[in-house]
C-alpha cells in the first residue's frame, strides 16, 4: 500500500494529492500564497515572483514552478519572503497609473488587494509610468496599457485556452507591453471579443466597455419604452456582487431591481432559447433527412461565430443558420412589441443583460441592424447591471422577488440550461427525442452531455439511429476538434461550441470571482433551476406555440426564416496591414499590386508567387511604375492565392496571370 | 611538477603538408577586417603575382599546384587575438609577425621578407616596456604568457577549408567517439576530464551530458549556444569565425554522447561572418561525409542547423534560447524542468556554449590525463578572455584556469594605463569580470586563482569571459550604472523583479550620481539589489545586481562620498563636480568668459577668472576654449 505523502508548511502537515505544484498544496493547507500570474487553467509562467517560498535545502523557490516532494519543509512567511513580496508590489505600483477610485476594477483589483494585505503605506520608488493612449477602438473591450502589470495572464488565456493569440508581448526592457499584432487596435485584429482576457486580468488593464450611461439616458427619456431581456447565466451569478454565494439564483430580485431602475418590461432570453431549440432542432432534422452540410454546429455563441468566420470559412455552411437567442429575442421583440406596448419602433429600446462581452459585438453586426435600428440596442454585462443597481442604492439582497413579464418572460428548463456547456445540446436532444419518437414520457435529463471536460462526446440513439454529438467549450478545444474533423480522425452529427470555459456561466461579463469553484456552483444552480421549473422541454412552452400561431407562422417557415435565421460570411483577421516589399520602393507609383500573405493564401503558395513576381517585375521595363505590397486577406480564401492588381482581384493567381493583368492595366 | 601547457598542445594538430615555397597568413577576424586586412590581402595577391610567383588561395590549390616552388600560399585566418595591433600578417615558415600592416607595406614585405628573407623591423611589434622589437608570437609577451589551446588553430587555419581541417587531424575525435566509444564512455570521458561549461555557470559538462543521455526517448537535441552578448566579449565569435569545424566536431561528439540526431547552432544575429562560415562548414562537412547520414558507418545520423539569433541578449539564457528556436518570443521559463529533461520541443536537450564544444575534440584527442594537466584541480583546461579597458595590450587571450589576475593584467596585458594611455605604476583599481552579470575584483584579488570555485567564493564569476580593466580614474557608481543600464535595456520584461527592479536600481544610482541621494537611497538600493538577486526568474535577473552589490562591497566609501559629501572621488560624475578655474593656470585671457553662454564667468583681462557654480550649466564651452587647461570640474 502506498504511504500517504505530506509536506510541512510552516510546521503544519499538509497532504500531497497529486497537485500540479507546491503552490496548490500550500493553498489547500489554508495559506493563501499571493500570485498575479498563476491561474490553474493556464500554463505556469513564473513571472510575478509573489509565490516564492523557502524550501529547506533549496532556499527561495517559486512555488508555482516546483512539484511538492514528500517531507518537503516549507516556510511561507519569513522576513526574507515578506521583504521580497513587499518590494515586488511596490515596484509594480511605481509603474502603475494609480487612479484607483475611478478604476472599474477598484475593489476587485488584485494589485490593490495585495498592496493592502501586505500593508504597503508608501511606495518608496519613483513613479516610472508613462502615460500611454487607451485602446477603445472596439465596442466591447477597453485596453488600458497604463494599468497593465505584464503578468501575461491575458496573453496565455488568448493563446492557450482560446487558441487565438490576438495579443502578445512586444519590445524589451522598460518598453515591454502587451499589444495586438503590429501594434494595431483590437478592432483591427483577430480578437473574437470573448473577453476571457479581461476575466483573468488582475487589474483594470483589460475591461469590458460600459454602456451603462447610454442605457440611463434611455431610461430617463419618457418617450421611450425600454424593455430588457435577461440571459440564463446572469441569474446565478449577479448575487456574487452583493455578498451572496456563487450559484444563488436571484431571478426574482433581478426583475424587481430592473423595474425599480425604470425598465418597462422585463423578459427572459430563455424564452428565445426555447425558440432556438425548436428552430435549430428542426434545422438538424432537415439537414439529416434532406441532406445538408454536416455536422451541424451551434451558432449561439458570437465569439465562436467570429472564430469560424476568421479561421474556418469552409465550415460556414455547417453553422446553424439560427440566430442566437439574444438576436432572436431582438427580432421577435421588434415584431411583436410595438403593437403590444403601443410604441413606435424607434421608441422601443431593447436592452440585454448578458454574461458575455461578445454579445456587445453581436448586437452591432450588420445582419442584425435594420434601417439603422439594431434589433438589440444595448448589451449590458452582469457586472454592469450590478453596478447600476449599486449606484441606485437598491438593497438587492433585501428585494422581494417579482415575476417576469409575459409572454416573452415565460420559459422551460431547456432554455435555462443554455447557460451551461452542454446545455444547448441537451435542450435540442429533449426536442429531437420527442420529435423523432413521438414519445413524450421520457426522462428529460441527458447526463451524457454534461460535465467539464473540454471536449465531450456522446452517442445518442433515437429510434435505432445513432447521432454522434460533441460538446466543446474553449475555442482552443474547438480548433482541435475541427482539425480532427478535417483530418478525418473523427466524425460528428451535431457539435455545440461555447467559447468560454464552462459555457456562458463562465462568460467575461460575469462578476469577478476569486472563488475557484464559482463556475461549478453556477453550473449546478442552472441545472437545479431547470429541475424546479414545471416544464423542461422547449416544445412544451405554451407561449412559443402561441408566438408561432400569431407571429411566426410555421417552424422553419418563411417568416421564421426572415426573423430567426441568418447567414455568416468569411472575415478578415487583420485589417489595414500592408508591407512594402519592392527594394527602394518609391511612393506614388502608377499601379499598386497587393499580394495576400494570409494563412490560406500562404498555404496555396502566395509566398513563392510573391518572390517570383518581384523578380519578374524587377526584370521588366515597368519596374518603376508598379509597387508590390504584402497584405492580409481579401476574404476569398478558398480561391487563393489572391492578388489585387489596381482595383481588380485576381483569384488563383499565377505570375503569368498577374503579368497579363499588369500589362493590360498599364496599357490603358 | 606540471608540464608547461604549451608543450602539451604541440602534438594535437598534425603538421600541414603544403609544398609551397612560402606562406603568408593574413588575419581576417572582425577586428583586422575592420582595420583593413582585406585590402592588404588583395594587395598581396597583386604584389606576389607582380614578383613572378603564383598564388594559392586555399589548401587544395596549394596541394594541387603544379609549380610548388614558385607558388606562395596565401591564407586567411580567424582572429589571432591581438586585435589592437591589426591588420596582422604572419610570414611562414619563419613565423615573422608584422603588425598594423597597410597596403602600401605589402610590396616591401613581398620583396624583402618573402624573396630576400629579411625582416622589416619597423613592422614588428615593439615591447611597450623595453621597446625591443619582437619577431614572432614566441617573442611577444602578450602571446608568450598565454596557452592557446582552443584558439590555437584560429590563427593558423583557413576557417573556410574543410580539407585543411581534416588534413590537420580534424574530425578524428568525432570518428573515435562514433566508432570506438559507447555513448556512456564519451560522457564518462568528459566527466573525468573535469570540463566545466565555459558559458558562465561552470556546470560540469559531462554531468550535463549524462543527465541528457539517461533520459528516455528517441528524439534528443544538441544546441550550441553562440548567442554571445556581453558587451566587449568576442571569444565565441572568434572561435566560430576562426575554427568553425571545431565547433561542429564538438557538437557531433555531444550528439554521440547524448544520443541526439539533430543539432542547432544558435548564433548571435550580429555575427554574420560566423553564420556564413558555420553554414559553409556544415555543408562542407556533409559533402565530405563526416556529418549527416550514417556518420563514419556507425549507422548514426546528425542533422545540423545553423540559426541566426533573434537579436536579444536574454536569448543567451538557455530556456529563452529554446523558445526562440521554437519560433516564440525569447523569454526564459522557470526551471525545473531543466532542458536535459524537457528542452527543445519538449525533448531532452543539451545546451553547451561554443568554447565548451570547441574544447571537446581536443579532450578526446589529448586524453583525460593530459587535459587535466592544464589548469587546476577544480577547473581543468584553459579559458579564453576578452581583455579590454585600461591595459596596454587588449584583445583575445587564452590562459590556463587558475592563473592569477596579476599575470593577465601585468604580463599579458602589459600593465595598467593611465588616462593618457601610458603605462603607470599605481593605476589599477578593478577588473570587471563576467560582463554585466559579473562582479568586480580589486587589488586584494590580484593573486587569487582565476577558476570557477575561487571566484564564486568571493562573489564573482568567470561568466562568459569579459575582463575589463579599470584604472583609478574610474567611478564605481558610474560603472554599476553602466552595467545596470545594459541589463535594464536587455531585460525581457517577463518577471517583475528584473523588469521593474533594474529600472528602479538605475534610478537610485542616478540619484546617487546626481547628488540627490540620501542615506535611505543607499539602504533601498541594497535591499532592492538583494531581492532582485534572490527572487528573479532567470540568470539575467539574478545576476543583474552583481555590479551594484560588488562595487558596494568593495567601494562603499565611494558611494558614501557621493551620497553624504556630494562628491565623486574619481571626478567622473558630472553633476557632482564644482566648476572652478585653477588660479595657477589661468592667464586671464578672457576667452572662456566670452564663450560662456550664460555669463557665469567673470574676471578682468590679465587677472584670474572665476566661475559662478550657480549659473554654470556645465556645457563645457569654457573647457574647450581654455588653452591652459585651467577650467576643471565641468
Amino acid at each position: 500500500m502506498n504511504k500517504k505523502a505530506y509536506i510541512y508548511v510552516d510546521g503544519i502537515k499538509a497532504p500531497i494529492n497529486g497537485e500540479r505544484n507546491l503552490l496548490e498544496v500550500i493553498r489547500k493547507a489554508n495559506i493563501d500564497i499571493p500570485t498575479f500570474c498563476y491561474h490553474s487553467e493556464l500554463s505556469v509562467y513564473g513571472a510575478c515572483r509573489m509565490c516564492m517560498v523557502d524550501v529547506e535545502g533549496q532556499g527561495l523557490v517559486a512555488s508555482c514552478s516546483v512539484v511538492a516532494q514528500p517531507d518537503m519543509k516549507v516556510k511561507t512567511n519569513t522576513a526574507e519572503i515578506r521583504e521580497l513580496r513587499k518590494i515586488a508590489v511596490e515596484l509594480l505600483l511605481a509603474n502603475h497609473e494609480q487612479s484607483c477610485p475611478t478604476c472599474k476594477r477598484s475593489s476587485t483589483c488584485k494589485l490593490q488587494d495585495l498592496g493592502r494585505r501586505l500593508g504597503i503605506e508608501k511606495v518608496r520608488f519613483k513613479p516610472v509610468n508613462k502615460q500611454q493612449p487607451l485602446d477603445e477602438s472596439s465596442n466591447v473591450l477597453v485596453r488600458d496599457p497604463n494599468k497593465c502589470i505584464l503578468c501575461g495572464d491575458c496573453v496565455r488565456m488568448c493563446s492557450e485556452v482560446q487558441g487565438i493569440g490576438a495579443i502578445d508581448f512586444a519590445y524589451r526592457g522598460h518598453d515591454v507591453s502587451v499589444l495586438p499584432a503590429f501594434g494595431k487596435n483590437l478592432d483591427k485584429v483577430e480578437c473574437v471579443y470573448c473577453g476571457q482576457c479581461a476575466r483573468v486580468c488582475p487589474t483594470g488593464a483589460l475591461t469590458a466597455k460600459s454602456h451603462v450611461s447610454e442605457v440611463w439616458k434611455k431610461l430617463d427619456d419618457t418617450k421611450k419604452k425600454v424593455i430588457v431581456q435577461i440571459a440564463p447565466a446572469v441569474r446565478v451569478a449577479i448575487g456574487e456582487m452583493f455578498g451572496k454565494e456563487a450559484g444563488t439564483v436571484s431571478t426574482g430580485q433581478i426583475v424587481a431591481a430592473l423595474k425599480m431602475l425604470g425598465f418597462d418590461r422585463v423578459y427572459d432570453t430563455c424564452f428565445t432559447a426555447d425558440l432556438t431549440v425548436i428552430e435549430e432542432g428542426n434545422e438538424f432534422i432537415q439537414r439529416v433527412t434532406k441532406g445538408g452540410a454536416m455536422p451541424q454546429f451551434t451558432s449561439c455563441c458570437p465569439a465562436w461565430v467570429k472564430f469560424v468566420e476568421q479561421y474556418y470559412p469552409e465550415y460556414l455552411d455547417n453553422l446553424s443558420t439560427c440566430r442566437s437567442p439574444q438576436q432572436m429575442f431582438g427580432s421577435v421583440a421588434r415584431k411583436m412589441l410595438p403593437e403590444e406596448l403601443h410604441v413606435e419602433q424607434e421608441d422601443l429600446v431593447v436592452v440585454s443583460i448578458m454574461p458575455c462581452t461578445a454579445k456587445k459585438f453581436e448586437s452591432r453586426r450588420h445582419e442584425f441592424v435594420r434601417e439603422d435600428i439594431p434589433d438589440v440596442d444595448y448589451v449590458l454585462t452582469t457586472q454592469e447591471l450590478g453596478q447600476m443597481i449599486k449606484s441606485s442604492g437598491i438593497k438587492f439582497s433585501n428585494l422581494q422577488p417579482e415575476s417576469l413579464d409575459l409572454p416573452l418572460g415565460f420559459k422551460t428548463g431547456a432554455g435555462v440550461i443554455f447557460g451551461n456547456t452542454g446545455g444547448v445540446s441537451e435542450a435540442v436532444l429533449r426536442f429531437l427525442h420527442e420529435k423523432l419518437t413521438g414519445n413524450t414520457q421520457y426522462s428529460f435529463e441527458f447526463h451524457e452531455v454534461r460535465g467539464t471536460e473540454g471536449i465531450r462526446e456522446a452517442n445518442i440513439t433515437i429510434e435505432g439511429a445513432t447521432y454522434k454529438l460533441a460538446v466543446v467549450h474553449g475555442l482552443g478545444n474547438a480548433r482541435t476538434l475541427i482539425e480532427n474533423i478535417k483530418n478525418g480522425s473523427c466524425e460528428y452529427d451535431l457539435i455545440e461550441v461555447m467559447s468560454c470555459p464552462g459555457g456562458c456561466i463562465g462568460g467575461a461579463g460575469q462578476p469577478i470571482s476569486f472563488d475557484p469553484d464559482a463556475r461549478k456552483k453556477r453550473t449546478k444552480a442552472l441545472y437545479e433551476a431547470d429541475k424546479m421549473l414545471q416544464l423542461h422541454k422547449s416544445q412544451e412552452n405554451p407561449y412559443i406555440k402561441k408566438c408561432y400561431d400569431t407571429h411566426l407562422g410555421e417552424v422553419g417557415g418563411e417568416i421564421a426564416h426572415k426573423l430567426l435565421h441568418t447567414h455568416y460570411q468569411s472575415r478578415k483577421r487583420i485589417h489595414d496591414a500592408e508591407f512594402s516589399l519592392m527594394p527602394g520602393s518609391k511612393p506614388n507609383k502608377q499601379l499598386d499590386i497587393r499580394v495576400c500573405v494570409g494563412t490560406s493564401c500562404y498555404l496555396r503558395g502566395s509566398q513563392d508567387l510573391l518572390h517570383a513576381l518581384i523578380m519578374d517585375i524587377q526584370n521588366s521595363d515597368y519596374e518603376d511604375r508598379v509597387d508590390v505590397k504584402a497584405t492580409f486577406c481579401f476574404e476569398k480564401c478558398s480561391e487563393g492565392p489572391v492578388v489585387r492588381v489596381g482595383e481588380k482581384l485576381v483569384a488563383q493567381a499565377t505570375v503569368e496571370k498577374i503579368k497579363q493583368e499588369i500589362e493590360a492595366q498599364l496599357s490603358k | 611538477m606540471k608540464q608547461s601547457p604549451n608543450n602539451i598542445f604541440d602534438n594535437i594538430w598534425k603538421p600541414l603538408d603544403e609544398p609551397c615555397m612560402g606562406k603568408i597568413v593574413i588575419c581576417t577576424g572582425t577586428g583586422c577586417v575592420a582595420s583593413g586586412s582585406l585590402k592588404v590581402l588583395d594587395k598581396f595577391v597583386e604584389e606576389i603575382k607582380k614578383a613572378g610567383f603564383e598564388v594559392a588561395q586555399n589548401f587544395t590549390e596549394a596541394k594541387e599546384s603544379e609549380k610548388p616552388d614558385s607558388t606562395v600560399r596565401l591564407s586567411k585566418s580567424g582572429c589571432q587575438g591581438f586585435c589592437q595591433m591589426g591588420p596582422l600578417v604572419t610570414v611562414m615558415p619563419d613565423d615573422i609577425l608584422y603588425t598594423k600592416v597597410k597596403p602600401e607595406d605589402v610590396a616591401e614585405i613581398v620583396q624583402e621578407t618573402l624573396c630576400n628573407k629579411r625582416v622589416i623591423e619597423r613592422l614588428l611589434y615593439k615591447d611597450p616596456v623595453n621597446k625591443t622589437p619582437c619577431q614572432g608570437q614566441q617573442e611577444i609577451v602578450f602571446y608568450k604568457r598565454q596557452s592557446r589551446f582552443v584558439l590555437k588553430m584560429c590563427g593558423e587555419l583557413d576557417p573556410e577549408s574543410v580539407e585543411e581541417y581534416i588534413e590537420r587531424g580534424g574530425y578524428d575525435a568525432a570518428k573515435k567517439a562514433y566508432i570506438d566509444m559507447t555513448d556512456e564512455q564519451v560522457c564518462k570521458m568528459i566527466l573525468d576530464s573535469g570540463l566545466r561549461g565555459r558559458g558562465g555557470g561552470g556546470f560540469p559538462t559531462g554531468r550535463k551530458w549524462d543527465l541528457t543521455r539517461i533520459q528516455p526517448g528517441d528524439k534528443k537535441y544538441v544546441i550550441c549556444n553562440g548567442d554571445e552578448g556581453d558587451p566587449g566579449a568576442f571569444m565565441d565569435r572568434s572561435v566560430m569565425e576562426g575554427n568553425p569545424h571545431s565547433v561542429i566536431e564538438g557538437i557531433m561528439i555531444a550528439a554521440r554522447a547524448v544520443g541526439a540526431d539533430e543539432a542547432y547552432v544558435y548564433v548571435r544575429m550580429e555575427y554574420p561572418l560566423a553564420v556564413k562560415r558555420l553554414r559553409k562548414a556544415v555543408v562542407d562537412a556533409e559533402a565530405k561525409g563526416v556529418l549527416g547520414k550514417n556518420i563514419f558507418g556507425s549507422g548514426k545520423n546528425l542533422i545540423c542547423h545553423v540559426m541566426e539569433g533573434a537579436g536579444a541578449f536574454v536569448c543567451g539564457e538557455e530556456t529563452a534560447l529554446i523558445s526562440s528556436i521554437e519560433g516564440k518570443r525569447g523569454m526564459p521559463s522557470p526551471k525545473p524542468p531543466f532542458p536535459a529533461q524537457k528542452g527543445l520541443h519538449g525533448k531532452p536537450t543539451v545546451i553547451n556554449n561554443v568554447e565548451t564544444l570547441a574544447t571537446i575534440p581536443l579532450i578526446v584527442n589529448l586524453g583525460v590525463e593530459k587535459f587535466r594537466q592544464i589548469g587546476n584541480e577544480s577547473s581543468p583546461g584553459t579559458k579564453t578572455f576578452a581583455l579590454s579597458g585600461h591595459v596596454a595590450n587588449t584583445g583575445l587571450i587564452e590562459v590556463p584556469l587558475g592563473i592569477s589576475l596579476r599575470e593577465i593584467i601585468y604580463d599579458i596585458g602589459g600593465g595598467v594605463t593611465d588616462k593618457n594611455g601610458v603605462i603607470g605604476t599605481d593605476g589599477f583599481k578593478i577588473v570587471q569580470i563576467g560582463g554585466p552579470s559579473g562582479g568586480c575584483l580589486t587589488e586584494q584579488h590580484l593573486d587569487i586563482a582565476l577558476d570557477f570555485d575561487s571566484l564564486k567564493k568571493i562573489g564573482a564569476m568567470i561568466g562568459s569571459g569579459g575582463l575589463v580593466v579599470m584604472n583609478k580614474h574610474t567611478c564605481m557608481v558610474s560603472v554599476a550604472h553602466y552595467f545596470m543600464q545594459f541589463t535594464q535595456n536587455e531585460s525581457c520584461g517577463k518577471c517583475v523583479l528584473c523588469r521593474e527592479g533594474t529600472k528602479q536600481m538605475l534610478h537610485l544610482l542616478e540619484d546617487i550620481m546626481s547628488g540627490e541621494a540620501t542615506a535611505q537611497t543607499l539602504e533601498l538600493l541594497e535591499q532592492l539589489a538583494r531581492v532582485v538577486q534572490k527572487g528573479s526568474l532567470c540568470g539575467l535577473g539574478k545576476t543583474a545586481p552583481n555590479p551594484v552589490l560588488s562595487t558596494l562591497r568593495h567601494f562603499r566609501s565611494e558611494y558614501e562620498a557621493h551620497v553624504f559629501d556630494k562628491r565623486c572621488p574619481a571626478g567622473q560624475c558630472k553633476k557632482l563636480l564644482v566648476p572652478e578655474i585653477d588660479p595657477l593656470k589661468c592667464k586671464g585671457c578672457t576667452l572662456c568668459a566670452r564663450k560662456c553662454p550664460v555669463d557665469a564667468i567673470t574676471g578682468e583681462r590679465g587677472k584670474v577668472h572665476t566661475i559662478d557654480p550657480e549659473k554654470c550649466i556645465k556645457c563645457g564651452a569654457c573647457v574647450a576654449a581654455c588653452k591652459f587647461e585651467a577650467v576643471v570640474g565641468v
